[in-house]
């Protein structure tokens, strides 16, 4: 018996990692986690990106994509993190539901 | 190859300037301690970027492998920005939270810089990919604007809010991209289009719009991705908090109108002004009807009992996405042209009630709707000028917000959506509640404590005068902006 690995492989893999980390996001309180869940998300769409590049006989564009992407999570990742770190500062806590001075 | 990239390069000199700008200050920053200086030289290089731009006002063409559009829409939201920069970029120089960073004052000014940068990129691009940069570029630099007194606790929390809604929905923003990319095998707008005509899973196609819209809808505030919307508005810098109302919001809203007209329009159908043909494959007008309803009611119901001035009028900004949105879905030539009339009112009168708001904060030190009982009859310039800003945005004649709201209900009216357009003025009636309240407590209200007279500075009056002036004048002479916006709805289209 042979098994192949075909285009819808892939998009169930990056379907499955995105509700995962839409689930992590709206689950998670820590906000490490929550940024986590983000990057999830991103790289379910770089694997949604080259798995159409090479399978349904596309231009290299999706592949240029994926790497945009990955360069453009690193950014948002040092950003984000940089934000967290001073919120630990002013409130010696990551968790999201703690870090609240603001009333509705 | 080389030659179309040598080619492109003469027509994005504005932006050349604003990158020149970006990393030229960065050394004047350090350079000098004095950071007046870094001021001096980011209003140089605004200036300087906006006088090259106005050489580009006739010229409708895709540049750089047809990523990039240069046409009169981009060049009206250019024009829109680069004078919203520059009056922020004035507006900081009086805020005391700004001046009090000190060391870090230089800082701001260029990062103010780079968000005109992405702005730029977000109101020309033509390519998926590149929207979404443009976006990221954007997005990074608010984030750090948000928080930039990162010794206050609330600046820090807004800056957080900030970047775990911003990076959630641009994540899902980016899922969308993914599936329209497998769907239509292209990133191009043109491309996708032509795709979509020819008929693409219908389900996958709708799924993949709303994440998109996700994406769109956090950049304009829209109802129900507003979630950061009040926080942050109201822990930011007040500078910041303008800029993200008007300039980002505007941004938002020129790639969401770009991608509306380019993607959902039926490239098969004679080209017509005031009916365009949209595929039926997508609900587009029906998305867009819903996230105008619901952000203009929400964000007028829950303004009614905010205490704090910056959240009130965050939640008024909301509202006004709300309208805005209403001129987008006639989808016609002129709806989108009321849409750029009421963003250049929109501009003048929401700076000029939050340089109103950071002025009496930076006496008061507080943003509190009590804190103004009185203030109207200790400081009458300012109560009058606050009064004039608060009737603008509550769109009465004989101000700016008025022909605003007028044009977009008109465009409604004309497309026969009459019903959408009575959901818009009672709306406007609701407004009318919270401003009101505003203008009861600055003159109709003794104040418990002894607030002191409010002194200006002479620059500090002539830049309230700066944005009250267009409020009257454009409520009383608008051909001229009528007519530029008129010809500013041509978004390239590929014919």
């Amino acid at each position: 018996m042979t098994f192949t690995v075909s285009l819808n492989h892939f998009i169930f893999v990056s379907a499955i990692l995105f509700s995962l980390g839409i689930y992590a996001v709206l689950t998670r309180r820590n906000a490490i986690m929550v940024l986590m869940g983000i990057e999830l998300i991103l790289n379910s769409a770089n694997i949604n990106f080259v798995a159409f590049s090479r399978y349904a006989g596309m231009d290299v564009n999706g592949h240029l994509a994926a790497i945009f992407v990955i360069f453009l999570a690193a950014c948002e990742a040092a950003v984000a993190l940089a934000i967290v770190l001073n919120i630990y500062k002013q409130f010696n806590t990551v968790n999201v539901d703690e870090v609240s001075t603001m009333k509705d | 190859m080389l030659e179309q990239v040598y080619n492109s390069l003469q027509f994005i000199k504005p932006e050349l300037i604003l990158v020149g700008t970006l990393l030229v200050s960065i050394i004047v920053d350090l350079i000098f301690k004095n950071k007046k200086v870094v001021v001096a030289f980011v209003i140089l290089g605004l200036v300087l970027s906006f006088y090259y731009l106005t050489f580009l006002n006739s010229i409708n063409q895709l540049i750089f492998f047809n990523m990039y559009a240069i046409d009169p829409f981009a060049y009206f939201f250019k024009i829109f920005l680069l004078v919203a920069t520059i009056g922020i970029v004035l507006f900081s120089v009086l805020s005391k939270e700004i001046s009090d960073l000190k060391s870090r004052e230089g800082e701001f000014y260029y990062f103010l810089v780079a968000l005109t940068i992405g702005m730029f990129l977000m109101t020309s691009s033509t390519n998926l990919i590149m929207m979404y940069l443009a976006i990221e570029l954007t997005s990074l630099t608010s984030y750090m604007l948000a928080g930039f007194m990162k010794e206050e606790k609330s600046s820090s929390e807004a800056s957080l809010k900030y970047v775990l809604y911003g990076a959630f929905s641009s994540g899902m923003m980016l899922y969308g991209i993914s599936i329209i990319y497998g769907l239509t095998g292209s990133f191009d707008l043109l491309a996708i289009n032509m795709a979509i005509a020819d008929g693409v899973s219908s389900l996958a196609l709708l799924i993949s719009t709303v994440l998109m819209f996700v994406g769109f809808g956090y950049k304009i505030s829209a109802v129900p991705f507003h979630f950061w919307t009040p926080d942050v508005y109201e822990g930011s810098p007040i500078s910041v908090t303008t800029i993200l109302s008007v300039a980002s919001k505007a941004a938002g809203f020129s790639m969401l109108m770009r991608t509306a007209k380019i993607m959902f329009i039926d490239p098969y159908a004679a080209p017509t002004v005031n009916d365009w043909q949209i595929i039926d494959s997508v609900p587009i007008v029906e998305i867009l009807t819903i996230l105008s309803v619901l952000t203009m009611t929400l964000g007028n119901l829950v303004a009614i009992w905010q205490s704090n001035l910056k959240r009130l009028l965050a939640y008024s900004s909301i509202a006004h996405a709300g309208y805005l949105l209403l001129g987008v879905l006639t989808m016609n030539n002129e709806g989108y042209s009321a849409t750029l009339i009421y963003f250049v009112t929109y501009l003048f009168m929401n700076v000029g009630a939050f340089l109103i708001v950071m002025l009496v904060s930076n006496k008061l030190n507080s943003s509190d709707i009590d804190s103004y009982k009185g203030l109207g009859m200790k400081s009458p310039f300012i109560g009058v000028m606050f009064a004039l800003f608060l009737i603008s945005l509550t769109g009465l004649p004989p101000t700016a917000g008025f022909v605003g709201k007028l044009y977009i209900f008109a465009a409604l009216v004309n497309k026969k959506l009459i019903l959408l357009a009575v959901i818009g003025v009672l709306n406007s009636v609701v407004s009318l509640y919270y401003y009101v309240r505003i203008f009861r407590n600055m003159f109709l209200r003794e104040s418990d404590i002894e607030t002191p007279e409010i002194k200006l500075s002479l620059a500090e009056k002539l830049l309230i005068l700066v944005f009250a002036i267009p409020t009257i004048g454009l409520g009383l002479y608008f051909a001229p902006l009528v007519e530029f916006a008129h010809a500013s709805v041509e978004i390239f289209s590929g014919n």
